[in-house]
């Protein structure tokens, strides 16, 4: 007889792990959503969003480099964690310049479906609005830096998937932004291809490929036909060319 | 003893504006349709581009399109806080300046300049426009949370004729608006 697997509890529901196994993994497995942005399920975890703040006891944790252990019970909704995960959403939302209505990715973005799903009806703090450069220098790939969240995926999707070193996130706090690995600074410069993951993965609309933003039109996109929570996770954020 | 019918409850008196916006919010909630009518047995029409009114009456509901873009914004905002009891932020640029605010990263005197003077095909010595009835740009186009208080933000550009009529009708039963996924968009 082969033992079960051990389990914790997720808002009540029993879900399995595998031994080393984080609590957002095991979830996803298990087709339980954890709210997130920096975790993808092919990298190590980033821990930079805090969008998949639990609650365990009197601790709060992210989900995404939170190993599972048998017995926890780990709360995910509930008033006061998602009150917070609406500030973080709202934050960053005024920290870039996310107008939607002309983002080519609007509908098919996991920021903007997690701020619909959370019931973000306003950004509530004061906008930015940043001075930040769009880079069109690559023939296949936009880079659009007033929609970066610095997720780092692309970061981690260059150096540990693409085997380049397309990306890298440079400076501190709020001075921090992403950096193209070429000796100008202009994406054109690199060795990027538009079917690498890191071209891929971005779960907003600051990396996209160039002659395929209406491809699928507004009102058929990925999270107009259900909720992000009530869909699989998917592998990349754009499928490729 | 003949007890008098109860009078008909009060109607609501609903007003509406567009600031810096494209008129596209109200378009959407003229797309309620024939739930105008039935919106008609509930509300009274206070200011609004739909009655013309130019002032701005004691409201039970202001629903304020558009952002900041100049000083008489400011002023008309400020009034419809002061006489709407629920202040309604509808659509982006209302909430995040939207399209409006794709100029912030701009300086506004450049950009005059750019638009009045130095575009092809002027008349020989154009000027940007200073007539003092113009009201004053701003230096960036701000939402207007950042200066009044809003009770409720509808989101979309625009949001959906249905999102107006969800909104309208929890509003006007004393509900919490909620929108749902369908109705909730950002664009
Ligand atoms: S990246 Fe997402 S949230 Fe930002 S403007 Fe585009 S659709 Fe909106
Ligand atoms: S460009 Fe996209 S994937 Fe890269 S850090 Fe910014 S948001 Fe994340
Ligand atoms: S997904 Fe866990 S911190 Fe971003």
């Amino acid at each position: 007889m082969t033992p079960a697997a051990p389990l914790f509890l997720l808002d009540g529901h029993p879900v399995p792990f595998k031994p080393g196994e984080t609590l957002i993994e095991a979830a996803t497995r298990a087709g339980r959503h954890i709210p997130h942005l920096c975790w993808h399920p092919g990298f190590a975890p980033h821990g930079s969003c805090r969008l998949c703040m639990v609650a365990i006891g009197e601790r709060q944790l992210a989900a995404c480099s939170t190993a599972a252990e048998a017995g926890l019970e780990v709360r995910l909704h509930g008033e006061a964690l998602a009150a917070q995960r609406r500030t973080l959403l709202q934050l960053l939302f005024v920290e870039g310049n996310h107008f939607c209505p002309s983002c080519e990715r609007s509908g098919a973005c996991k920021l903007q479906a997690e701020a619909c799903e959370a019931g973000v009806e306003g950004p509530h703090f004061e906008q930015l609005y940043p001075d930040r450069p769009v880079d069109a220098s690559h023939p296949d790939v936009l880079l659009d830096l007033n929609r970066c969240i610095l997720c780092g995926l692309c970061v981690r999707a260059s150096a540990q998937h693409d085997g380049k070193a397309v990306f890298a996130l440079g400076g501190r706090g709020l001075g921090t932004q992403l950096v193209v690995g070429s000796a100008s600074g202009r994406l054109g410069d690199t060795d990027l291809a538009a079917s690498d993951l890191a071209a891929r993965i971005c779960p907003v609309g600051a990396i996209l490929p160039k002659r395929r933003g209406f491809a699928v039109p507004i009102g058929q996109r990925r999270y107009d036909a259900a909720p992000i929570s009530a869909l699989p996770e998917t592998d990349d954020g754009m499928p490729p060319p | 003893m003949n007890a008098a019918p109860p009078p008909a409850p009060r109607k609501l008196r609903l007003a509406t504006v567009s600031l810096a916006g494209c008129f596209g919010c109200h378009m959407s909630f003229l797309d309620i349709d024939e739930r105008l009518f039935a919106l008609i047995e509930r509300v009274e029409f206070d200011r609004s581009p739909l009655t013309d009114l130019k002032a701005v009456g004691r409201c039970d509901i202001g629903l304020v399109e558009g952002g900041l873009c100049n000083a008489e914004n400011v002023q008309v905002l400020r009034e419809f806080r002061a006489h709407c009891k629920t202040l309604v932020a509808v659509g982006a640029c209302a909430i995040n300046g939207g399209l409006p605010a794709q100029r912030n990263h701009l300086r506004i005197d450049e950009l005059l300049r750019a638009v009045y003077q130095q575009r092809d095909g002027l008349a020989a010595g154009a000027q940007v426009p200073d007539d003092p009835e113009l009201p004053l740009p701003l230096n960036r186009v701000h939402p207007i949370h950042e200066v009044v208080h809003i009770d409720y933000s509808l989101p979309g550009c625009p949001p959906s004729a249905d999102a107006f009529w969800q909104f309208l009708t929890d509003l006007m039963a004393g509900r919490t608006p909620q929108l749902g996924h369908g109705l909730m968009h950002y664009d």
